[in-house]
């Protein structure tokens, strides 16, 4: 393989980094050939994350965060394509990859976790069985020592008589355990990279907590940079380093947790903020995006949110780029000082008006 | 599951004992079993011997239990036509048609499950289509009129295969079975294949539609995702999860084969229990039609409750659960 | 059950056109269509019904009268002249002399008779105590679903088989036979889709408005039943068919007089031998197509009217 040279993306490099990114996303385009046209699904994605950090990449369902998050493990199938872009994991182009090359990182140098942990794991095959031959399949330990080494990674998952679970089948578990077998397998052979789509999603609200403040722990201690997909920012909030907002395709807000969340600039991250239910007074009603989610084969040419947008404008027509966020007016200390000492993640926006939200508390609806 | 197994052994007496009563009432509703069991060529003597024997004189619910302790000990009358047992003769042909039914069975699994998992994997390609419509062919075609054909092309123009009749046979367990010799083996492909042909479609069918249902699931995709070869996704995974249900409908289509044995056994002249119930039907010989049906039946319910059983048992889902 | 993999996002599908408001039927029609080999089968079926229906005028010849065939001319290759007549036997004769042409298309007739007349009698049967099933609940449902069952785990040409023995043999017996085999596929689908109707709001709204029973029972279950009643009869008819032609041919079905295909076949079979191939060779083919074109649009039916079902 060409070895590639690191380009620096103009906006993502306004300091300069350490070390290389564990994952750097280059203009990442993946495309559905359907019946009914070709859709878009990931249109011009890019971010970087560095190592130990976790990104959370929210938005609604189908805006293509969870086609991103595969497209980057290389599991897109027929219908669906890489068009074009580069994924540079640890300085690999996954997007050019052959199928075989990508198996072997896959489960071994960076892991996957889906949303339904009794559908991620096979009914009929017990629990070790499913895990060794993830170990199996990258490495040639032995079969009482890779047992051993489930044993371990159960047990640091926090699940109980873990010798016993592995004998077991998934249905005899919880949804909470299952989930923790799913990370667990992930976590297996150490990899650099986890990308978990909406893990907790399917969860009790309690367990998503456990679970949550479990994989925060995990990071801190092995290092492991992590992608949390999702779309609720509650969930993402505590854990992330770093958000990107997506919407039909494309993301349209990427900074640091702190910037993105205490100082939304575009109005669909507003929206999103300000639809929690945390975020809302009582006795009012609950604030929503109106509008529906785009349908990706009629896309408007300019600003894909536009025809939801309270801000919209007829220059909204022609498709923004990702700018720098200026805080142009309302100058916080905070966000000021967010902007010059976040090292790498500098906060963008796609937009031609961004800018702070109206004052919710004076808005009738 | 201890307490399942006794139930369902249970239910599968209760359908036996089902069938004699039915068995025994239709002796009686079509006419005198007098005649249809003793038959005509006896004189006078013998026919009074005979009636006492089978309790014929007697009231019908004694003669009913009669009848069941008689087929309990194995004697379910005489042959008009050979004048032995009936369940002897039965018996004593039942392992060719075994041995034709389970042959055909297994070439219908060796040829229909990787077909069928080739259609369910590339479902859009054009070899798929084909298969996809030759199954429609398959199950479509009459086994009659498809034994001629093969007999036509295969042993009149081409003389590769014996157009009937059944080979060399070998001794196993104290019984004959002919697929232990080559000429055996040589014997039994046409009439096999007949058989199985039906079966393949079936089975085309089932496992592409099995593989079409698994393979979108979230579980393959993490398998993938886990980085395991192809190879292990579509054995271990893909593959085991379709045959739980695949096997349930296989041990149920071996009772259908080994009925629909009759059919090839006829046009191949094939020594089994299929052709002698029908040369009993049409010559009257109505002890062997009997002693075929009890025979039949058994074999029936000893073949669901295996199948349940397996069923259980490959699933562990219910399996576990039935045990709790 | 599938959850969110990579399945083609839902933003894909093309938004329903207001503005056309199609019936049903239509709507199923035309979905129908959209298979080469469903618009294939029908075309051949249709051919088939009208040939026998018209059969008596598309032949040269009566097979089933003897006074017309002549003995003489048995056993004649295809495109012979008959000498006695002054027609083409276009497919040859049989052993006895018939024209195959003229038999092919009277056994056509016997068996749609027999396919049809079986499935439909099967079917008004089956659908009956389906709903009966559902309706008493209970025992009675149990005892009646058990019997079903039984019924339905014995291969069908055994109980065939066990039945004329019993009965002897003959074109009503055969229809008898048929039905005995057939009505618990009905009667277990028409049963199964009763109760899920009986779950659906619409009725206990009709029961609120103080409707009867049994008027719910014909005026709006039987209604919605229907479409998976239809797609099994497509298939009970070629099933029907084929059993038949099996029976006939083992020489339990019709009499030898009036040969259906299946006794065509089995009389053409010792002369395969010798190579006289088109006794059974024709009548197979014939029956052939029509299973196939009745599979071909039942199958078609299945997968059309299924996803219907689901909503």
């Amino acid at each position: 393989m060409k070895p590639r040279t690191m380009s620096h993306d103009s906006v993502s490099s306004a300091v300069p980094t350490q070390a290389a990114p564990v994952l750097e996303v280059k203009d990442l385009h993946t495309q559905f050939d359907t019946r009914a046209g070709r859709l878009p699904v990931v249109n011009g994605v890019g971010f970087r994350l560095e190592k130990g950090k976790v990104l959370g990449l929210v938005g609604e369902s189908g805006s293509g965060k969870s086609v991103t998050g595969f497209s980057i493990m290389g599991l897109i199938d027929a219908p669906g394509r890489i068009a074009s872009g580069e994924v540079l994991f640890q300085g690999q182009d996954l997007a050019r990859m052959d199928q075989r090359a990508l198996r072997s990182l896959r489960g071994n140098r960076m892991a996957m976790i889906f949303q339904d942990p009794m559908a991620t794991l096979n009914p009929v095959l017990r629990i070790d069985v499913q895990m060794l031959e993830t170990i199996r399949a990258h490495s040639k330990m032995g079969k009482a020592e890779a047992l051993v080494h489930c044993r371990q990674t159960l047990a640091r998952m926090g699940i109980p008589s873990p010798a016993e679970r592995l004998k077991a089948y998934p249905h005899q578990l919880s949804g909470g355990m299952r989930q923790r077998v799913a990370i667990a397998i992930a976590l297996l052979n150490d990899p650099e990279l986890i990308i978990a789509d909406e893990p907790t999603t399917a969860l009790d609200v309690t367990i998503q907590a456990q679970i949550l403040s479990e994989m925060q722990q995990l990071v801190r201690e092995t290092g492991t940079s992590m992608i949390w997909i999702s779309h609720d920012l509650s969930v993402v909030a505590g854990l992330a380093d770093d958000i990107a907002v997506m919407y039909a395709g494309r993301i349209v807000e990427h900074g640091s947790v702190d910037a993105v969340l205490d100082n939304p600039q575009h109005p669909y991250t507003q929206g999103l903020i300000g639809s929690l239910p945390s975020a809302n007074q009582r006795q009012r009603r609950l604030q929503q995006i109106s509008g529906m989610a785009p349908n990706l084969l009629d896309l408007p040419p300019g600003c894909a949110f536009a025809p939801r947008c309270p801000r919209a404008q007829p220059r909204c027509a022609q498709p923004p780029a990702l700018v720098p966020a200026v805080d142009a007016g309302v100058a916080t200390p905070h966000a000021t000082a967010q902007i010059n000492a976040a090292p790498g993640t500098l906060h963008t926006v796609r937009c031609f008006f961004p800018g702070p939200a109206p004052d919710l508390s004076r808005s009738a609806a | 599951m201890i307490g399942w197994l006794l139930r369902r052994i249970g239910q599968a007496l209760l359908v036996v004992l089902a069938m004699t009563v039915i068995v025994f009432a239709g002796l009686h509703a079509i006419g005198n079993p007098i005649d249809i069991l003793i038959g005509e060529d006896l004189n006078q003597q013998e026919r009074l011997e005979a009636i006492a024997h089978l309790g014929l004189d007697k009231p019908i619910v004694q003669q009913y239990f009669s009848f069941l302790k008689n087929a309990l000990q194995g004697d379910l009358g005489t042959s008009f036509v050979y004048n032995e047992s009936a369940i002897g003769l039965i018996l004593d042909r039942m392992p060719a048609t075994l041995e034709l039914a389970f042959v055909g069975m297994l070439m219908a699994i060796v040829l229909g499950v990787p077909l069928g998992l080739y259609a369910g994997m590339k479902p859009d390609s054009p070899v798929s289509k084909l298969l996809v419509s030759g199954s429609i062919l398959g199950f479509s075609l009459p086994a009659f009129w498809v034994a001629l054909m093969l007999i036509m092309v295969f042993s009149v123009q081409l003389g590769w295969m014996p157009s009937s009749g059944r080979g060399d046979t070998r001794t196993l367990f104290g019984i004959e079975w002919s697929f232990l010799t080559l000429d055996g083996l040589h014997h039994l492909i046409l009439p096999a294949f007949n058989l199985a042909l039906f079966k393949i479609s079936l089975v085309l069918r089932l496992t592409r539609a099995g593989v079409r249902e698994v393979l979108p699931q979230d579980f393959v995709k993490f398998a993938r995702a886990k980085g395991l070869s192809n190879t292990r996704v579509m054995c271990m995974h893909v593959l085991r999860n379709t045959m739980i249900p695949l096997v349930t409908v296989l041990g149920l289509e071996l009772g259908s084969t080994i009925a629909y044995a009759v059919v090839t056994e006829s046009i191949f002249a094939w020594p089994g229990a299929g052709k002698l119930i029908l040369d009993s039907i049409n010559s009257l010989d109505r002890p062997v039609v009997v002693a075929y049906l009890m025979v039949v039946v058994v074999i029936f319910v000893t073949l669901n409750l295996i199948v349940d059983l397996l069923y259980k048992l490959l699933d562990p889902r219910v399996r576990l659960e039935s045990a709790q | 059950m599938n959850q969110r993999s990579t399945a083609t996002p839902v933003a894909a599908r093309p938004p329903a056109d207001p503005g056309k408001v199609q019936s049903i039927w239509s709507q199923i029609a035309h979905d129908f269509l959209r298979s080469k080999p469903a618009i294939f089968g029908l075309v051949i079926l249709l051919i088939v019904v009208l040939m026998a229906l018209f059969a008596p005028y598309l032949t040269p010849q009566n097979p089933y009268d003897l006074m017309q065939l002549d003995v003489l001319d048995s056993r004649l290759e295809p495109g012979s002249q008959s000498m006695e007549h002054g027609y083409t036997y276009w497919l040859g004769t049989d052993g006895q002399g018939r024209d195959l042409y003229s038999a092919i298309v009277y056994g056509l007739r016997i068996s749609l008779l027999v396919g049809v007349g079986s499935a439909a009698i099967a079917a008004v049967v089956g659908t009956v105590v389906g709903l009966i099933a559902a309706y008493a609940g209970g025992k009675v449902d149990a005892l009646i679903m058990r019997v079903v069952d039984l019924l339905l785990s014995f291969p069908t040409i055994l109980m065939a088989l066990m039945i004329l023995a019993y009965m002897g043999k003959g074109i009503g017996n055969v229809i008898l036979t048929l039905v005995l085999v057939e009505w618990a596929y009905y009667a277990r689908t028409a049963r199964g889709q009763a109760l899920v109707e009986t779950r659906r709001e619409y009725v206990d709204a009709a029961r609120g408005q103080g409707i009867a029973q049994w008027r719910i029972l014909l005026g709006h279950i039987l209604p919605n039943c229907l479409p998976p009643l239809l797609v099994i009869a497509a298939l009970q008819v070629a099933r029907a068919i084929t059993l038949e032609a099996t029976l006939s041919f083992l020489g339990l079905g019709v009499p030898i007089t009036e040969p259906s295909l299946g006794l065509l076949i089995s009389n053409g079979y010792q002369y395969l031998l010798s190579n006289e191939y088109w006794i059974s060779f024709f009548p197979g083919v014939a029956l052939l197509l029509t299973i196939v074109a009745i599979n071909l649009v039942g199958d078609q039916l299945r997968d059309v009217l299924n996803p219907r079902l689901q909503k």
